[in-house]
């Protein structure tokens, strides 16, 4: 059916690319602690971001067993849930999603896959990350700070964020967070514009753009867009600053606090809106498309097939983050802004839709005609598929402008964003680990702690999300610390609540013991070889495993072919190598 | 956000453009063994670091623009009294333009491999550079003597807000600019050090750019466009 | 084989509890009954695509799952069935999007005739204001808000003085007549939502919004804040009866206007300045 195209395949000589000026590390501090190394880098960034991931999981322990058994626990007040939750949203969505997937997989991913040596910016990219620890360090310290952290909500809304009605409001609490994210976005800055010129100008020779892995198009796009969507919430968080600590007035219109005139006054909250979910729904998406991008790796590799509609999969990726910064509104239908703007949005919002189901179509179409390898990584592919899809369509009920006026603010939100941009997301985090983690440290996960985890988490998110919904059909408004009595409000739903705790508890403790599999497997996993997924991308191919200082030995590798020749008829194997010329065996070509 | 709106689609205009070189429409699963054609798919020949400086440059760009557009979204409510211009900012302006000048000197030297010029040329622009930062204070002190202070209006809030971003911008490159020049004078120029002074000199004339547009709003003559802007979002 | 079976009860499951859940839309009472349709219709399109594309998977994994000497198909892409899936997508999203659009164009569309309503929130508290005799409500500004004048009316504006104000009381709307809620906070982001009336809105200091809708049917309501507005959140209730002629007639009687309460009020300054000045 497709000609392939195999005449051209004499070995090309060498790539004449001019040595880069790589830094040597010169002591055990620069070579692990101030390491310029992106794959060191990385993994300072993923370990940062687990940890404080772990805090976020904890305080939604918290939050969940306030809401599945109120009255219970006594040390959960308004205050701190309302703390728990602003914390558990921002840690997430900011510190957990976007570092793992842009400062943990891009900088480990991006050199190795495009066949460089290492980022174009060490110096910067070290930089980043100590920002980036700084900023995690500066949240954390809400905890401890007077007032305790900021319980706005992880959107903080002023004004209320910043009056004394709302935890940290008039204390350090909010002012801790907003500083946190401006050091967050320095920081991710200097890494990003690493992740953007090293995919532009440190690739391969015979790296075109359309042999680029999908995972890579997926962390090229999303760091665009974060580049051009951080702004503006850095231009939030520095007017909010002022107007909490010098008084002026961006935000804060006339406003009577508890009897007492302000002196503010004038000031538009729905301009802090406005700058809030620019950023805040391309975030989204700068979450969605490396996962997008790993996803398709994951599946094209463990199903032995390449991955169907490789162009159009690089297009929706492309369209989608173009388009992600025409929607942002859809998140103020009944913000009070001028209601013509949601005939507008609701369009561009499910026309996103088009693209992204394209997407799906594509994963499930690579899978038709397989040879499908159950492996952990497929696992997680599959659990990524079942539940996008679920909060992909759920977002339809939400973008559609009126179909959202009962649902928005209610736990049916709640439970569409879990599932879209939390479960979804992380299921590709966990089969990304399970698939890289033998490259990264030489050994694989267990499989059976991994099987344990896999079921624990799909399943029982699946539980926690799905019923959820219907909660919120039912009208029951997210952010209730105690929903109280409520005339509308059957008992059932109080069963329905203690039963989301206790999955969200099972949950989280499969957690643990994933984090045990990393400890264990470093030292007691089974040798893994340097490609045992049998995978074509360059990452796998390497000399050594792990990847030394450098990646590539003395030579830089050549690419001869794009990312996905997964049986190939007439090859001898069912897969072949980017850097290998000929269909033949891997090793007779190495050799040549 | 007509602004922000109006950057992306400049951002997105560029973006297509270099698309639109990449062969995106490609076939690569019968390419196997041919390399990318001269100018589609392979890397340019601009050195990583002005590729990184231009993306910065972007980001930048969205920065300002999301606070001009912020502007354009408070100017003109019943509590807006405009704050006047100073006149020293006239003189601060036409300091940046200098400055930006002397650094097109400089990279010109630095190309035609003059060091000597190319040094005061540096020197120059770092002065008066400095001077214009200088008198970017004097200017926020000359307003708030005459009463003119941060919280007391939306329009002052703005003005000091968004100078203070630019100056601190201004601040980074000199950074830069001092470093360089520090360079130039100890050592013949290399080929990194005719990169450093070709980047400033990029940086320098974006952030002219920016103040020029900054100074048109603030003295009020983007008001037309404001109140465009307005009728188009309201 | 695991792995089939349960992406099979994962599919049939989620129908199966749609179908039997006990928690689901409370009975409407308002005429939006437009919105439960297109929700309606987006969960009959939504549902069949997830059961689809998850039995699908099912089948893949059953069907192309690894064996011994099993090797995958070779298949670029199939441009033909790319752009008819899209287009199917398409029209599904279409079919969902203008029905949307079009109940939003009568949400936001006030028919005439139409009795306007203020609802003004603080935290945490919800108070009412209706028109008097003259059918106005006066203006209003935060500024004004002082002692006796809880709500900032405008004391300038003869519209206001007729206004009737109920601070923290129950509000009572009209069966079967259409009704403009116009909302206004005086410290933070509020939102006034009853759940029984499908629609709600946000409530900003220092601008006014509005939703409106007509109540169908008699009875006691709850309001609830749906918007974070600080500690006390969950605690901002108030109630909205829906009456009939008579009862509304009856209660609209009992309410006081803005000049009694400015009256009363100066009433009790007297009282308390005559009585600190006899000590």
């Amino acid at each position: 059916m497709v000609d392939i195209r195999s005449d051209a395949s004499a070995a090309i000589p060498p790539a004449e690319v001019e040595d880069v000026e790589l830094y040597h590390p010169r002591s055990w501090w620069t070579k692990y602690v101030f390491s310029q190394d992106a794959k060191i880098i990385a993994i300072q960034y993923s370990m940062t971001a687990i940890a404080i991931g772990m805090v976020a999981l904890v305080l939604s322990w918290l939050m969940r067993l306030q809401l599945g058994f109120p009255g219970t626990f006594d040390f959960i007040d308004a205050d701190h849930y309302y703390q728990f939750i602003t914390m558990h949203g921002m840690i997430m969505v900011i510190y957990l999603l976007t570092a793992l997937f842009l400062g943990g997989f891009g900088n480990y991913l991006i050199p190795l896959m495009v066949g460089a040596r290492d980022m174009v910016f060490p110096y910067a990219n070290m930089l980043s990350y100590w920002l980036y620890l700084l900023a995690v360090l500066v949240l954390a310290a809400g905890f401890f700070a007077p007032g305790g952290p900021t319980g706005a909500g992880w959107t903080l809304y002023p004004p209320q964020a910043i009056l004394s009605g709302t935890p940290g409001g008039k204390d350090w609490g909010i002012l801790l967070m907003l500083s946190s994210l401006i050091l967050f976005i320095i920081g991710f800055t200097m890494g990003g514009l690493n992740y953007v010129v090293t995919v532009l100008q440190g690739r391969a020779r015979g790296m075109t753009l359309m042999r680029m892995p999908l995972t890579i198009w997926g962390i090229f796009t999303a760091t665009i867009m974060a580049l051009l969507a951080f702004p503006a919430l850095f231009v939030a968080a520095v007017m909010m600053l002022f107007d909490r600590l010098l008084g002026t007035s961006f935000f804060m219109p006339a406003i009577v606090e508890m009897g007492e005139q302000l002196k503010q006054g004038g000031g538009s909250p729905i301009l802090f809106q406005h700058l809030f979910w620019f950023f805040g729904h391309p975030e989204v998406y700068i979450v969605a498309l490396p996962a997008f991008g790993i996803v398709s790796d994951l599946i094209s590799t463990h199903a032995r097939k390449n991955i169907f509609g490789y162009r159009m999969m690089v297009w929706a990726i492309v369209i989608i983050g173009a388009l992600s910064f025409i929607v942002w509104a859809h998140h103020m239908y009944v913000s009070g802004m001028n209601p013509k703007f949601g005939f507008f949005f609701a369009t561009t919002t499910l026309i996103i839709a088009v693209p992204t189901a394209i997407k799906v179509y594509n994963w499930v179409l690579t899978l038709w005609r397989g040879d499908i390898h159950l492996s952990l990584p497929m696992l997680f592919a599959l659990a990524f598929i079942v539940t996008f899809v679920n909060g992909g369509l759920t977002g339809l009920f939400l973008g559609n402008v009126v179909v959202d006026v009962p649902l928005s603010d209610t736990m049916f939100v709640v439970a569409h964003f879990h599932m879209v941009m939390g479960v979804a997301p992380i299921m590709v985090i966990f089969g990304a680990i399970y698939h890289w983690y033998p490259k990264v440290t030489g050994r694989m996960l267990n499989e059976a702690m991994g099987q344990i985890h896999f079921w624990v988490t799909f399943l029982g998110a699946y539980l926690i999300f799905f019923p959820m919904h219907y909660l919120g059909l039912l009208g029951i408004p997210r952010r209730y610390h105690d929903l109280g009595e409520a005339a509308f409000v059957p008992e059932s739903a109080h069963t329905l609540n203690a039963f989301i705790s206790v999955m969200a508890l099972t949950v989280g403790a499969a957690q643990i013991l994933f984090l045990f599999n990393l400890v264990w497997s470093l030292k007691k996993g089974r040798e893994a070889g340097g490609n045992p997924w049998r995978a074509t991308t360059l990452e796998w191919q390497t000399p050594q495993t792990p990847p030394a200082h450098g990646n590539w030995g003395k030579e830089l590798p050549v690419v001869y072919r794009w990312a996905y020749d997964y049986s190939v008829p007439g090859a001898a194997e069912d897969f072949i190598p980017q850097n290998q010329p000929g269909l033949g065996g891997p090793t007779r070509e190495a050799a040549s | 956000m007509s602004v922000m709106l109006l950057f992306l689609a400049a951002i997105a205009a560029i973006i297509i453009w270099w698309m639109a070189q990449q062969r995106l429409t490609s076939r690569p699963w019968l390419e196997v063994g041919r390399l990318g054609q001269p100018g589609g798919g392979e890397r340019s020949q601009i050195p990583p670091a002005k590729i990184g400086l231009y993306v910065f440059l972007g980001v930048v760009g969205a920065l300002f623009s999301l606070f001009i557009s912020a502007y354009l979204m408070r100017v003109g409510t019943p509590d807006w009294w405009s704050t006047p211009i100073p006149r020293l900012l006239w003189l601060n302006t036409a300091m940046l333009i200098v400055s930006s000048a002397a650094m097109q000197w400089a990279k010109t030297e630095a190309e035609r491999g003059r060091d000597d010029t190319m040094r005061t040329a540096l020197l120059a622009a770092l002065a008066t550079a400095i001077l214009f930062l200088t008198g970017q204070v004097f200017a926020w002190r000359e307003l708030t003597e005459a009463g003119y202070v941060l919280a007391d209006n939306p329009a002052n809030s703005f003005f000091y807000v968004i100078t203070g971003m630019h100056g601190l911008h201004i601040l980074g490159g000199l950074v830069a600019l001092g470093r360089t020049t520090v360079k130039a004078w100890s050592a013949p120029a290399s080929r990194s050090l005719r990169l450093s002074v070709d980047l400033c000199a990029v940086y320098w004339h974006f952030m002219l750019a920016v103040w020029l547009i900054l100074f048109a709003l603030f003295a009020g003559w983007a008001n037309d466009f404001a109140d465009l802007c307005r009728q188009l979002l309201t | 084989m695991a792995v089939v079976l349960i992406l099979v009860i994962v599919a049939v499951g989620s129908v199966v509890f749609h179908l039997f859940s006990p928690w689901w839309w409370t009975p409407i009472a308002s005429n939006w009954n437009y919105i439960d349709n297109t929700i309606i219709i987006t969960f009959w399109i939504t549902g069949f695509v997830f059961v689809a594309v998850v039995l699908f998977v099912a089948y893949c994994v059953l069907r192309f799952r690894h064996r011994p000497g099993n090797r995958a198909a070779y298949e670029p892409e199939n441009k033909k069935l790319e752009v008819w899936l899209a287009s199917v997508t398409s029209i599904g999203v279409a079919a969902m999007l203008a029905p949307g659009l079009f109940v939003w164009h009568q949400f936001v569309t006030v028919p005439p005739g139409t009795t306007e309503v203020e609802v003004v929130g603080q935290q945490w508290l919800w108070s009412f204001r209706l028109p008097g005799a003259d059918g106005k409500l006066g203006t209003s500004d935060t500024r004004a808000i002082g002692d006796g004048n809880a709500l900032g009316v405008n004391p300038n504006d003869t519209n206001g003085l007729d206004d009737l104000i109920i601070e923290g009381g129950e509000l009572h709307l009209l069966v079967g007549k259409p009704v403009k809620m116009l909302l206004r906070s005086v410290d933070v982001l509020h939102d006034f939502y009853v759940p029984e009336f499908r629609a709600k809105m946000d409530m900003i200091p220092g601008m006014e919004t509005y939703f409106w809708f007509t109540p169908t049917r008699t009875g006691t309501f709850e309001v609830l804040c749906a918007e974070l507005c600080g500690t006390g959140h969950p605690q901002m209730r108030g109630t909205v009866v829906v009456d009939n002629e008579a009862d509304y007639q009856t209660w609209l009687q009992e309410q006081q206007t803005f000049t009694q309460l400015l009256a009363a009020r100066q009433e009790q300054t007297t009282i308390a300045s005559s009585t600190s000045s006899s000590k």
